[in-house]
């Protein structure tokens, strides 16, 4: 989704659900006149004013004033003056990971306990007709079958009669769940699975974006349709025309494109490609569920454990009080675990009839169908005055998310750079093949392959350097001092005119950047306990994907009480605990740490309070320093914080602290520039990625050894994503031939690169923390056009269509017959 | 998966006898298993050969290579005599697949793995290969990995490395059933579609392969394989060569030139070998040869590019068996 009907989205919810606000800056909080007055009126009521240190410490930092609740702690210093924030810290549950002693939802075994298959449309489009399940529950040891009435995560007609209604769903693509079973094992339930016959009315279907353009094209939707966004995302407009498959445009003006243009020294005007990629989270898609009168447990693979909450109350109209979410360890969402899903729905609904605590996780086929980044064909027009600075961009996208929406991917064009005249307008194209979803940085890798080439084009029409370019064009501190980092860390000084090798072996480098948004989840809240025997933990039901969130919120309430993170006990992932928010967009960690740092503060005091008769003192005598409790008039005396709770009148105490609302209304970005080396084959096609240097921003980073894992990580998905991954959809038959990993390609140990980040500190002054996360600006949005960027300073030739596989590659340098571009 | 019967042998007659009413043979168990449990064979039994130790072994005499089939391809990688005097075996078996499946994979699974092609693998299509249907999904469908010789019939490519040297190298295969012992010779190993779409090789219900022997190469004999593809590891090959070149000094005596992933089976080229007999190796001779070989090709809509891959597989690999290149960086695994 692009960024603007994100923060659109985000801003409906916290006017109809009251629960989000959404801060997004035109620079990266920089002070500006109008909204950051050097001397702030006096403090409202229930508000008092705090100085923050504020900007990057590059550039020197600063002092910033800000009106905050009076329950708020006091600001933070910068990490260089902390013990445990800022500090390199090792993964709090890494051990039981690596021992496999951390249960995900696979490992979760209940007595009793049923295993359960999905049985799958096979055919792309069509009615169906009668679904016979007589045999399949005959078999000995299958205990429950459910077929399914309503598929979720799919778009939705506006006019649902223009179908004729019918007790099963129209199959609108292949793999789409029709009925789920559960038997007393997995192999008797696949085995029924087979069992259940499907009698289908064929309709004629289209698997491939253009081809799905033509007006003669089969419909996937007798009329317009829109898909909903997930708590992570995804999904496209609402208010939009549709003709035949085409779904749009979305359309953004500014200012005036075509006078923009005509005032231009320099226009590039390309079009590019990219293809369908899929989440293939190692943990495919499941749940467990236990339905019980009383209450309905749901372990879930999620990236909410509130989304699966609210999904499961909305879908079986319970009370939320009544559904209970536990996700202890995650394998991987990306973007694509939010809500109760089809898989959800179908365990509760087996577990519900068998009486018994369900399983049902999907397969690696499964989890290939269902969810997808979308594919897009972008035809891009910039124009710029000889100086470099931009006169006007136009941008036209067609993609397709499936039978979902959500494939726009203006967000870079729109919002990287300083330009007055825009015009944008995205399409969604319906196929018969599953439905796309939020998948980290939904839009950007694909807008920003098309963007920062076109960006790089220009510079070298302008003959000018593409960083030099960029620190023209670029309004964001952040990024600036990371193009410098760029600079002065790696070969960029020795980079060579476009195609300077001789042989068929070339060498090259280039570099891109990226741009998301600080968007902040109110749900966020959590509870400290601390007991008499020194002991500390912190409670909520925010959950960890794997991003660290675990380890970052034991360093803050570790700093808070002077203890190690390793001896804080961080209990999340369930919604027994507070409310946390629901990781998508790099919220969790900007939304979080402040409700963790609250409570922790509170309970601090708390303790002060109550231990500072027994030390003979006042709780305002009392201060944490340098790990000790420290009696502030008397230098000489100390205590550690196992000494001082044993003081306490009662075995516990606890606090329970929610997130305060953005201490201002910046809107605020984060960003990064990524610089690649490398080599390309001329002879084979083969891309050989060589070194990765990434600079970053992410507010104030916690853990630098969590946020560097986070961008490694979005660095190799960008590369794998520029080079090898692609669905293969066969046309005829519409089915997916690679949903497997061997035709899958997925990059390996082999193809990782050597790869050096460089975290920029930049602090905002926005919460108690001044966290943010880095999920989505790690990597994957810039390193398709990075690579791209390099592939031209190696050969001279502009690759505009990824996967870069060696047909793609050789296609590029013109030494073989191009496909036709489906 | 389906249920099947599990039957651990010790020796060959013992698996001979087990061989019965669809029983199939078990070695590494890699390319069996994922054909299981993608549902494109069902055997009702399966017969483990991997604890027959009279199959094991890699024995090098004067005559030539004896290799048990159930030499894996890290031993046969690992092998000093085998990286000196075979080398191109040596390479192939080492550059296949993946560390973890080398250690699994036997040398006699891997030349009777089952052709390459997502629609031969996938329960979704009937096919004329299949004998389910007349048509060949791949001549008008999704062909980017598809044989670009050969392929008017079907056009799935076998994927074993180490056939490709052993065809070079004029290896043999020894076959055993109740009946007694035959032995094949590489060239004659394979079926191609247009003989039979149901064999892929010679190899008889009921009949094991027992031994394979590469002959002692004549003096002056120099080889290499290299493999290309999308990946470095975990990856099939899209292009691979595996060149044997008999050299007299600089001069090349005689050649075989051996393209993997070319057609349906293994083949030799003889235009391209004809290119190189006579003549001294150097790069215009090797870029030459290489041409020669993809002279006849018919690619299909969407691997046209494999022609192009096919020629530098084939002139890096001469030039590397005659020692004037060394192993290539964009070759795979
Ligand atoms: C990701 C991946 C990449 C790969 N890349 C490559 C590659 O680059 N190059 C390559 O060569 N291979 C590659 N492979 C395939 C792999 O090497 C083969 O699957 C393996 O070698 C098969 O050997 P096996 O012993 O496991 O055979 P099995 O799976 O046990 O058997 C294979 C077939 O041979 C038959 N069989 C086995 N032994 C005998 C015998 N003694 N007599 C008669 N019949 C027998 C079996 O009945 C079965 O039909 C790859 C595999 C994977 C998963
Ligand atoms: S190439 Fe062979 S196996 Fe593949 S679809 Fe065609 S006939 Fe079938």
């Amino acid at each position: 989704m692009a960024p603007e009907t994100m923060l659109q989205e985000a801003q409906d919810k916290s006017t109809t659900k009251g629960a989000q606000t959404v801060a997004r800056p035109k620079g990266d909080g920089v002070k500006r006149d109008s909204q950051t007055p050097s001397t702030p009126s006096k403090p409202g009521p229930g508000m008092r004013s705090d100085s923050f240190v504020f900007g990057i410490p590059q550039n020197g930092l600063e002092h910033i004033e800000r009106e905050v609740p009076v329950s708020e702690p006091p600001p933070l210093p910068q990490n260089s003056e902390l013990t445990y924030v800022g500090k390199p810290t090792v993964r709090y549950d890494g051990p039981a990971k690596a021992t496999g002693k951390g249960k995900y939802t696979a490992d979760v075994h209940l007595p009793g306990m049923l295993y359960a298959r999905m049985v799958d449309a096979t055919i792309p489009h069509g009615r169906i007709v009668s679904i016979d399940t007589s045999a399949a529950e005959k078999l000995p040891g299958v205990r429950a079958v459910h077929v399914i009435e309503h598929v979720y995560g799919v778009s939705e007609l506006r006019d649902p009669k223009l179908e004729t209604p019918s007790r099963y769903p129209i199959v609108r693509y292949a793999g789409q769940p029709i009925a789920g079973i559960a038997a007393t094992t997995q192999q008797i339930a696949d085995d029924a699975a087979k069992l259940v016959k499907v009698q289908y009315d064929t309709m004629p279907f289209v698997v491939e974006r253009n081809a799905a353009r033509s007006p003669d094209a089969p419909v996937v939707f007798p009329g317009p349709a829109d898909a909903a966004g997930s708590a992570g995302g995804g999904g496209g407009p609402k208010d939009v025309p549709q003709k035949g498959n085409v779904h749009g445009p979305q359309r953004r003006l500014k200012g005036d494109p075509e006078k923009g243009f005509a005032d231009a020294d320099a226009v590039v005007e390309a079009e590019y490609f990219t293809q369908v990629q899929t989440h293939s989270a190692l943990e495919t898609h499941g749940f467990v569920v236990d339905w019980k009168p009383e209450e309905v447990t749901v372990y879930a693979s999620t990236q909410g454990t509130s989304s699966v909450r609210n999904e499961f109350a909305d879908v079986f109209k319970l009370p939320k009080s009544k559904v209970r979410v536990i996700t202890e360890y995650m394998g991987g969402g990306f973007g694509a675990k939010f809500g109760a899903g089809n898989e959800g729905v179908v365990a509760a609904n087996l577990s519900r009839k068998a009486n018994a605590p369900v399983r049902l996780m999907l397969d690696r086929r499964q989890e290939h169908i269902v969810s997808n980044r979308p594919d897009s064909h972008q035809k891009l027009k910039i124009g710029a005055k000889r100086d470099g600075t931009l006169t006007a961009i136009q941008l036209t996208s067609y993609g397709t998310a499936g039978v979902g929406t959500g494939a726009g991917t203006a967000g870079p064009a729109t919002n990287l750079y300083k330009c007055d005249n825009l015009l944008t307008e995205e399409y969604d194209v319906f196929i018969n093949a599953g439905p796309g979803a939020a998948f980290r940085a939904p839009g950007h890798p694909q807008g920003c392959f098309a963007f920062e080439q076109a960006i790089d084009e220009l510079a070298v029409k302008l003959k000018m350097d593409p960083l030099v370019l960029r620190d023209k064009i670029d309004e964001s501190p952040a990024r600036r001092v990371e193009r410098q980092v760029i600079l002065e860390r790696t070969n960029w000084r020795n980079r060579r005119e476009a195609g300077a090798d001789s042989g068929p072996i070339k060498r090259g480098m280039g570099i891109a950047q990226s741009v998301w948004y600080r968007f902040v989840n109110m749900n966020s809240s959590c509870e400290v306990r601390v007991s008499r025997d020194g002991s500390v933990e912190l409670m909520s039901a925010v959950q960890d994907l794997g991003t660290g969130t675990k380890t970052i919120l034991a360093q803050i309430v570790g700093e808070e009480f002077g203890i190690p993170p390793a001896q804080v006990v961080v209990r999340i992932g369930d919604t027994r605990y507070p409310i946390g928010p629901d990781s998508g967009g790099s919220i969790t960690a900007g939304s979080i740490t402040p409700a963790v740092r609250n409570a922790a503060y509170q309970a601090r005091q708390q303790l002060f309070a109550a231990v500072a008769p027994a030390l003979g003192t006042t709780a305002d005598n009392l201060a944490m320093q340098g790990g000790r409790v420290v009696l502030k008039n008397d230098a000489g005396k100390s205590y550690t914080l196992k000494q001082v709770t044993a003081k306490l009148p009662t075995d516990e105490i606890s606090a329970r602290a929610t997130r305060a609302p953005e201490y201002s209304k910046d809107r605020l970005t984060y960003g990064g520039v990524d610089y690649v080396e490398l080599a390309v084959d001329t002879e084979t096609g083969r891309v050989h990625i060589e070194k990765v240097f990434g600079a970053h921003d992410c507010g104030r980073p916690i853990n630098p050894t969590g946020v560097i894992s986070q961008i490694n990580g979005g660095i190799l998905q960008g590369i794998s994503y520029a080079l090898f991954e692609q669905r293969i959809m066969d046309p005829k038959a519409g089915y997916m031939l690679n949903a497997n990993l061997e035709n899958y390609k997925i990059l390996g140990a082999r193809e990782v690169p050597e790869i050096e980040i460089a975290l920029v500190e930049n602090y905002i002054a926005q919460s108690s923390t001044d966290a943010a996360g880095i999920g989505e600006s790690a990597g994957i949005i810039t390193l398709a056009a990075a690579i791209g960027n390099a592939f031209y300073n190696a050969t001279g030739v502009r690759i505009r269509k990824i996967p870069m596989t060696p047909a793609n590659v050789l296609a590029a340098l013109g030494k073989a017959q191009p496909e036709v571009e489906a | 998966m389906n249920k099947f019967s599990f039957v651990d042998c010790k020796t060959v007659d013992e698996a001979l006898g087990q061989l019965n009413n669809g029983a199939t043979v078990k070695a590494g168990g890699i390319d069996l298993l994922d054909l299981m449990k993608e549902g494109i064979v069902a055997p009702p039994k399966l017969v483990n050969i991997r604890n027959v130790d009279s199959l094991r072994g890699i024995t090098v005499s004067k005559d030539g290579l004896h290799l048990g089939p159930l030499v894996t391809l890290s031993e046969i990688a690992a092998h000093p005599d085998i990286q000196r005097t075979y080398s191109g075996l040596s390479d192939a078996a080492g550059h296949a697949a993946t560390p973890q499946v080398r250690n699994m994979a036997t040398v006699g699974g891997n030349i009777m793995q089952r052709p390459r092609c997502w629609y031969f693998r996938s329960t979704d299509f009937d096919c004329r290969k299949k004998g389910t249907s007349d048509v060949c999904h791949a001549l008008t469908g999704e062909n980017q990995y598809h044989a670009v010789i050969n392929n008017s019939t079907c056009a799935m490519v076998h994927p074993s490395s180490t056939a490709v040297p052993l065809l070079g190298m004029n290896a043999t295969v020894e076959l055993t059933s109740k009946r007694g012992k035959r032995t094949v010779a590489m060239s004659d190993f394979y079926v191609p579609p247009e003989k039979s779409l149901i064999n892929e090789t010679v190899v008889q219900p009921g009949e094991l392969i027992t031994g394979i022997f590469v002959p002692a190469p004549e003096p002056g004999t120099r080889s290499a394989y290299q493999k290309y593809g999308e990946k470095e590891s975990f990856d099939w090959p899209i292009a691979d060569a595996g060149i044997v070149l008999v050299m007299d000094g600089n001069r090349c005596r005689k050649a075989a030139v051996v393209m993997g992933v070319a057609a349906p089976t293994p083949i030799r080229s003889a235009a391209a070998e004809a290119v190189l007999t006579g003549k001294t190796i150097d790069e215009a001779t090797a870029r030459a040869a290489a041409k020669a070989a993809m002279q006849g090709a018919t690619p299909l809509s969407q691997n046209g590019y494999k022609t192009q891959l096919f020629q530098t597989a084939i002139y890096r690999t001469v030039l590397l068996a005659a020692g004037q290149m060394q192993r290539d960086p964009s070759a795979i695994g």
